[in-house]
């Protein structure tokens, strides 16, 4: 800042004259900005009617082991038997046997519930999002099972990683208190 | 006959979903069996980005405080490594100021994303800082900046022309980051993070080698890419060259000792300069001459390079990708199909329609590929003009743009030394 006593010279009048031009532009550019701006904070979703289940979320992550995992709207289940979602096509027989099940991890729980109905449950810390069993449900069955960005694991980066590579662009940003995009509630 | 019934059972299997009605309609249990909810966990609290701006605020302040009163280097190493825990490791370094550059773009040209309010302060709080205190932001609150700077033991000197070339990255980095971000294709920042591997403690092998490599680096060129990439450092730089106030190596006089010019890693301490003896002073009046009419020239090349590779750029948008590989598909031009291709297609929606959006989105790369060019060509005339006119300098200073504030050179400084005494001395009296 000038003295008042001391004479202005050429070369501080432009320096404070762009000084003043700057914090303007910040300013305008602030406010204008500001004017767009929502308090809501955004995260990451997949959209279940887009996704495709082409594996990409279970390997594209930033996460070693991925943020996106399986759920299951369980009210759109039909409890069956033979749950294409659990079984490999033609399984040998309709038992919880390793080699008989779709789910590469093991990550789906079977549970007999009355006759001929039977619970489908994903043990998360099992499921890496290879969505293998939404394939094979949204083919065959009701498409209960879908994947979801799974907020207690995901970093939620400012460039996620599976939406760049997501090749029907199912991600989408949204607001973070809601931040699921479930499947048969409405 | 069983397998007419089965053809049958899938024809009217497959009608009922053309119905839109469920192929297994739920079933009505008998048991007292309570159909469960689907568990939704939620994100972090808001609460969490609050304390975020909160925190950047104050540490930007001590920075200021630090560099310019303070004159402490070992006060501005303990603030860079509590950025580096919170900012980094706690916040898992996002979101950063570095990286809402691309947040800032997205907003400014697309009406439907609303930016979030913690990310407009993230981008806003350093520049106005540095507007009125110099880059005490990359010497104490960036955490990328501190990840480089606690890493550097045996800097080596990169040689002023190089050096300078090399500056010319981050311009255009910042241009294609921007282009990028506002048509929506992909934040490059974010993406190219070197060390937010490290924060998370998890990612791909790519990001690990990138990572190590700008690591390793580190060891020995001065915050490479704090220098030579930053994007958010070239806003950096141009405010802080009229900043109010500025990191000064001698706390008073300077005593042309000289003990300060060694002193700093990043090549920002620069000599005292004559002016130019009279017999050149017309040479150098021909220099900056030509070079304001190679400006125009430089601009309209850069324009012209910009539209050029404006079809090559806008393959990094996923709609235009897809779109040229479809049309490519369908000329016959590949085989097989892609993941992108596949879910499009199975997705029934119109060809014509993806076109015309992709066509849309290239025409938006072009007009901003011409307007990065141009940007960049001027830059570069720009720098070039300022290289050749001569500049008269009296004392050893730190560079008005390249200093970091990081307070290396302080206790280089006799006169410095002397300051730090005397005040020892009043402070026990």
């Amino acid at each position: 800042m000038t003295q008042p006593d001391k004479p202005v010279n050429r070369r501080d009048f432009l320096r404070d004259g762009l000084w003043g031009a700057c914090f303007a532009g910040l300013a305008g550019t602030g406010a204008v900005l500001a004017s767009k701006s929502g308090r809501q904070q955004y995260v990451w979703q997949i959209d279940p009617a887009k996704c495709t289940a082409c594996g990409n979320c279970a390997t594209f992550c930033v996460l070693q082991e991925s943020a996106v995992k399986c759920v299951h709207a369980y009210q759109m289940c039909g409890y069956c038997d033979l749950c294409t979602g659990y079984y490999r096509p033609e399984p040998s027989a309709l038992d919880t046997a390793a080699e008989n099940q779709l789910c590469p991890r093991g990550a789906i729980i079977r549970t007999y519930v009355e006759d001929p109905y039977f619970q489908y449950t994903i043990d998360e810390p099992l499921c890496n999002g290879c969505g293998k069993c939404v394939e094979g449900c949204g083919a065959f069955g009701n498409g209960s099972l879908f994947l979801q960005v799974r907020h207690d694991r995901c970093v939620n980066c400012n460039e996620c990683a599976i939406a760049a590579a997501c090749p029907p662009q199912a991600f989408k940003r949204v607001p973070a208190d809601k931040p699921y995009l479930l499947k048969g509630q409405g | 006959m069983k397998r007419h019934v089965g053809w049958i059972g899938l024809m009217l299997l497959l009608s009922v979903t053309a119905w839109g009605v469920q192929r297994f309609p739920p079933p009505q249990f008998d048991s007292d069996y309570q159909i469960p909810q689907t568990t939704t966990p939620m994100p972090h609290p808001p609460m969490r980005d609050v304390v975020g701006v909160v925190v950047l605020l104050a540490a930007l302040g001590a920075a200021s405080w630090l560099t310019l009163k303070k004159r402490s280097r070992k006060w501005i190493v303990g603030l860079m490594l509590f950025s580096l825990l919170f900012f980094g490791f706690f916040r898992k370094g996002c979101v950063c100021s570095v990286g809402s550059i691309g947040n800032i773009a997205l907003a400014a040209f697309n009406s439907e994303y609303a930016l979030p309010a913690a990310v407009l302060v993230f981008f806003l709080a350093p520049l106005v800082f540095t507007l009125f205190f110099g880059r005490g932001f990359c010497a104490g609150v960036c955490p990328l900046g501190a990840m480089q700077d606690i890493v550097l033991i045996r800097p080596v000197r990169v040689p002023e022309p190089l050096e300078a070339a090399l500056r010319l990255l981050a311009y255009l980095y910042l241009a294609f980051a921007v282009l990028f971000a506002a048509t929506g294709s992909l934040f490059l920042i974010c993406r190219y993070d070197p060390f937010v591997t490290f924060f998370r403690f998890n990612g791909n092998w790519n990001l690990w080698v990138l990572g190590i490599s700008f690591l390793l680096i580190s060891l020995f060129v001065g915050r490479p890419y704090c220098r030579f990439l930053c994007p958010y450092g070239v806003i950096l730089r141009q405010l802080s060259r009229i900043s109010r106030w500025r990191v000064k190596i001698t706390p008073d006089e300077c005593i042309q000792c000289r003990l300060c010019e060694q002193a700093c890693p990043f090549g920002a301490v620069v000599k005292p300069a004559k002016p130019l003896p009279p017999t050149e002073t017309a040479r150098s009046k021909r220099t900056i001459a030509f070079l304001i009419v190679l400006l125009p020239v430089l601009a309209a090349l850069g324009g012209w390079i910009g539209s050029a590779l404006h079809p090559m750029l806008a393959d990094a948008h996923p709609t235009v990708r897809l779109a040229n590989r479809i049309d490519a598909e369908l000329a016959g031009l590949v085989k097989g199909q892609t993941d992108a291709s596949e879910a499009f297609r199975a997705s029934g929606q119109d060809v014509q329609l993806l076109r015309l959006e992709a066509v849309s989105i290239r025409h938006r790369f072009l007009v901003g590929g011409i307007m990065a060019g141009v940007a960049l060509g001027l830059i570069a005339g720009g720098k070039l003009i300022a290289s050749a006119v001569p500049v008269v300098r009296k004392e050893y200073e730190a560079h008005r743009a390249g200093c970091f504030a990081c307070g290396r050179c302080f206790a280089y400084c006799p006169v410095e030394q002397k300051r730090r005494i005397d005040q020892s001395t009043t402070n026990t009296k």
